[in-house]
């Protein structure tokens, strides 16, 4: 079945755009976070005509802009490959997955750009509240564009509200808000936004943190950690409630991924959750029946998995071999027979594409089964397992091991995630205790953490990235379409070079963005306030 | 509203949008244009840094044109998308790279260490500048000389030529629109600095290069233009689909339209009127608008041509059969309509745009504003 699939230029296209989509999101979460802060701080301005606080909004804003631009430089990038890499992929659901990409064009990034240019240019030439409400469009606008592009990822990883036209080959778009608002985009939308907000707020904590140590603009940074405190609270609680709400709908939608994470291999009622695990020998090497996970060292919470998932502590989780080989008494099809239901809905709309042209009769019954609601419910959604069918059984079985995520990735970048999410929480608690008592200047260690946790917060943000993309391979569209078949037919060469022009210019500017930014921190807000 | 008409008007409502985005796109290359001009009307630092400036209030609005473009290509005409893309590789990445050079230039030019140097960022600039307008004109002149790919049956689409796009900057007539696009855009480029930098000496200089720049234009354009009337065109049969060789089909196709005739016409002379009266005229500081107008008129005009009247807008030269129409490349019945609800915003994003153009552009600047401290300089 792989014999016309060159994985060469697969892996390099992967590569290209997980370099591609992990580069921009290390800029993108701060851009969403930063906005928002800035907003709030420059209403307080406004409010109360202080200078202080122009002082304020204004550094912050500065690196705001020095950010923002590299962001813009990497998302056009995705746009693009999403046509270069991934061809047949644009047109498997180009219907449905184009629509949310314009959206975002038209409702967010005109939006987005347009007031950026008053927030930057603005000052003086327009009035105070003008300006201000230029500095909160730009942070919607920004806000707004992570929600398509989430929409379109979201029904990815769980595509609803469409049907699949044998005559066009693809799947087309038959409910718009079926596709908006799906409880995985919803969630995606919530999860990943808050996320955002909480790295912007470790990244003004941490920078705030740095200005006490070296005892300079004592003013600013008590402030600065104050608003970005509070708000790193709030959004911690919202992203830890959304976090649970993807973890339930994960279980649902994508129970390969949701044992994957957890590394469970045999499901079970009243499952324990990993709260610190470390693997003796990866899980998945090789991966097959005997599988199983070994863990040096593992810390569990009782029942807590079966709850999180289903919020029943006696509900069955079902694990990576229950989902594979099948499990009858909890009614749960094997990867097998997927694949087999998989190949025959292959073979129809292979058959029917045949008939075309000389058996209308034929044409008309096989058009009909892609109408006929059972077909498509048994047949239809298991459309991408064909693509691993073998007449052999044994490879077959092989085949059907392939279809499972990376195990210990999966497992890593989801514990890591989770746990430093609920370190950052605690750090925005303290942290905001010690302000308001006046006592932050003398906790040089908590100053220390507050700094150091910087870079912690762009892990947890990269890791919940893997998770997600990672976490629902072989899928590019759950069940209906393997990453294999997406790519574009072009030669590994050419990606493999561009792969290698995208890192080279990507270290570049990471390069010179850092050296620039913490030139800007280095430098400080301006003395002595602005004209 | 949108839902009862029929997927055809879709189709034509959606590929008028495309263009109009396209052209709108082309009108706002001026930044591009003006990137190409920074050493040659900017004399000293404090020039260069005011030239910069004026474009980089601007930059991103074509940015987003050419993003908000591309999605909407995506959304309305996918099989474009996954054809073209996937198939001329190296056009769009060469595009691509030329458009993530120019995002971080603006910002990181001036900022202290950063780490390549002021001189790199103007590079990027001029390298956007150059490759931006050539390889997006000569991509789009591919919509009348076609290229080599086909399409199967599942509508997957595969290049013949492992140049990958490449060898559309080895035709002729491609790459007279590609030079036309670039002179154009330094036309335009020079035309908003004369309208938005007040500073006699480089206001001169500007109106000096208008002729170097002007002249080349005019004549890569006639070329391409008089070549495209004079060409064979990809036709669609309206009963059934197929496509075959039209002698003069896009003439034909003016004269089966007579208002985009009409528009092509006034564009031109709208584009030549902005060119001519800004340089005889030492006080015409306006010239941006007419050409500016003209260019869209032009640009919106030729893409109707490339894909009404039953044309093939994105034709196969391998495969005449494989060519793509706005009927066979479009989007659902049901994703248009959507999608066009959501196109009834573009009126009040382009309300907008013009009123922040104007609260930000009422006053041309000048030298004093660059060392403002209250505004963010590049």
């Amino acid at each position: 079945m792989f014999e016309n699939i060159d994985l060469t230029l697969v892996n390099w296209s992967r590569a290209q755009f997980a370099l591609t989509a992990m580069f921009h999101w290390l800029f993108v979460p701060l851009t969403l976070g930063l906005g928002f802060i800035v907003a709030f701080m420059e209403s307080i301005y406004v409010k109360t005509g202080d200078e202080e606080w122009k002082r304020i909004t204004k550094f912050w804003m500065k690196l705001f802009g020095i950010n923002f631009a590299i962001g813009v430089a990497t998302g056009i990038i995705l746009e693009f490959e999403f046509g270069t890499n991934w061809s047949n992929y644009s047109w498997f659901v180009g219907d449905i997955f184009g629509a949310p990409l314009a959206i975002e064009g038209i409702m967010a990034f005109f939006l987005e750009s347009t007031f950026i240019a008053v927030m930057f240019f603005g000052w003086g030439k327009v009035s105070k509240k003008f300006h201000l409400t230029a500095t909160w469009l730009t942070a919607i606008g920004a806000n707004l564009s992570a929600l398509w592009i989430l929409v379109a990822n979201a029904w990815m990883q769980n595509p609803v509200g469409m049907k699949f036209n044998p005559e066009t080959a693809r799947n087309e778009m038959v409910n718009f808000w079926d596709v908006f608002l799906s409880e995985t985009a919803v969630n995606k939308f919530l999860h990943t936004t808050t996320s955002g907000y909480v790295l912007a707020s470790i990244f003004v904590v941490g920078i705030s943190a740095w200005f006490l140590l070296k005892k300079r603009h004592i003013l600013f940074a008590k402030r600065s950690i104050v608003i970005a405190s509070v708000f790193g609270i709030v959004s911690s609680i919202m992203l830890i409630g959304t976090g649970d709400g993807s973890a339930r709908e994960i279980a649902r939608n994508q129970p390969m991924k949701f044992a994957a994470m957890e590394s469970l291999f045999e499901g079970q009622t009243q499952a324990p959750l990993i709260a610190i695990g470390l693997f003796g020998k990866a899980p998945d090497d090789p991966l097959n029946k005997e599988s199983e996970s070994d863990f040096l060292v593992k810390i569990e919470i009782p029942n807590m998995l079966s709850y999180m998932a289903f919020l029943k502590v006696d509900a069955f989780v079902p694990g990576i071999k229950d989902l594979v080989l099948g499990n009858e008494a909890r009614g749960i099809i094997s990867y097998k027979e997927k694949i087999h239901r998989g190949y025959e809905a292959q073979q129809v709309l292979r058959a029917f594409k045949e008939a075309k042209n000389n058996d209308l009769e034929e044409y008309n019954r096989l058009k009909a089964k892609f109408d006929d609601k059972e077909w498509v419910d048994n047949y239809f959604r298991y459309f991408g397992y064909g693509n691993y069918y073998d007449e052999d059984p044994n490879q077959l079985e092989i085949n059907a091991f392939k279809i499972v995520p990376p195990i210990s990735i999966s497992f890593y970048a989801f514990h890591i995630m989770v746990g430093l999410g609920m370190h950052f929480l605690l750090l925005f608690v303290v942290l905001l205790w010690l302000t308001a008592r006046n006592k932050i200047e003398d906790k040089k260690i908590v100053l220390y953490t507050a700094l150091w946790t910087i870079p912690l917060a762009y892990v947890a943000s990269q890791a919940g990235w893997i998770v997600a993309e990672m976490g629902r391979q072989p899928w590019v569209i759950q069940d209906l379409m393997p990453t294999m078949k997406a790519v574009s037919k072009i030669d590994s060469t050419s990606v493999m070079i561009t792969f290698w022009l995208f890192t080279i210019t990507f270290v570049g500017l990471a390069i010179a963005e850092v050296k620039i930014m913490t030139k800007q921190i280095k430098n400080g807000p301006k003395e002595g306030g602005d004209k | 509203m949108f839902g009862e008409l029929s997927h055809l008007a879709l189709q034509q409502y959606w590929w008028v949008i495309v263009s109009l985005l396209g052209a709108i796109l082309v009108f706002l290359m001026f930044v591009q244009g003006g990137q190409t001009l920074i050493y040659t009307i900017g004399k000293t630092d404090l020039e260069r840094t005011m030239l910069v400036n004026t474009l980089g209030r601007k930059w991103e609005f074509t940015f987003t044109t050419l993003v908000t473009f591309g999605g909407a290509f995506f959304a309305s005409f996918p099989l474009f998308y996954s054809t073209s893309f996937g198939g001329a590789y190296w056009v769009w990445i060469i595009i691509l790279f030329a458009f993530v050079l120019q995002a971080v230039s603006y910002e990181f030019r001036t900022r202290p260490n950063n780490f390549f140097g002021a001189k790199t960022f103007e590079t990027f600039l001029f390298i956007n500048g150059l490759i931006g307008t050539i390889f997006i004109g000569t991509a789009v002149a591919t919509f009348f000389t076609g290229s080599a790919f086909s399409v199967n049956d599942m509508n997957q689409s595969q290049w013949e030529l492992t140049t990958h796009g490449l060898e559309a900057a080895f035709n002729l007539h491609n790459l007279s629109l590609g030079l036309a696009v670039f002179f154009l855009a330094r036309v335009l480029g020079l035309l908003y600095f004369i309208n938005s930098v007040a500073h006699p000496e480089m206001e001169k200089r500007a109106r000096k290069q208008l002729l170097f720049n002007g002249i080349p234009f005019v004549v890569f354009f006639l070329t391409f233009l008089i070549w495209l009337l004079l060409r064979d065109g990809f036709a669609v049969n309206p009963d059934t689909q197929e496509v075959f060789m039209e002698p003069y089909k896009y003439f034909h196709n003016l004269i089966a339209m007579p208002v985009v005739l009409i528009m092509l016409l006034i564009g031109v002379v709208a584009v030549l009127f902005g060119l001519i009266a800004s340089i005889i005229s030492e006080n015409c500081t306006r010239g941006i608008w007419s050409a500016g107008a003209g260019t869209i008129l032009t640009v919106l005009s030729l893409l109707l041509v490339a894909g009404f009247n039953n044309t093939a807008f994105y034709p196969s030269t391998f495969d005449l059969q494989s060519s793509l129409t706005i009927q066979n490349a479009s989007s659902s019945h049901f994703t248009l309509t959507a999608m066009s609800y959501v196109s009834l915003l573009v009126p009040f994003v382009l309300a907008y745009i013009i009123y922040v153009w104007r609260a930000i552009n009422n006053k041309p600047i000048d030298e004093d504003e660059m060392s403002s401290d209250d505004l963010h300089i590049y």
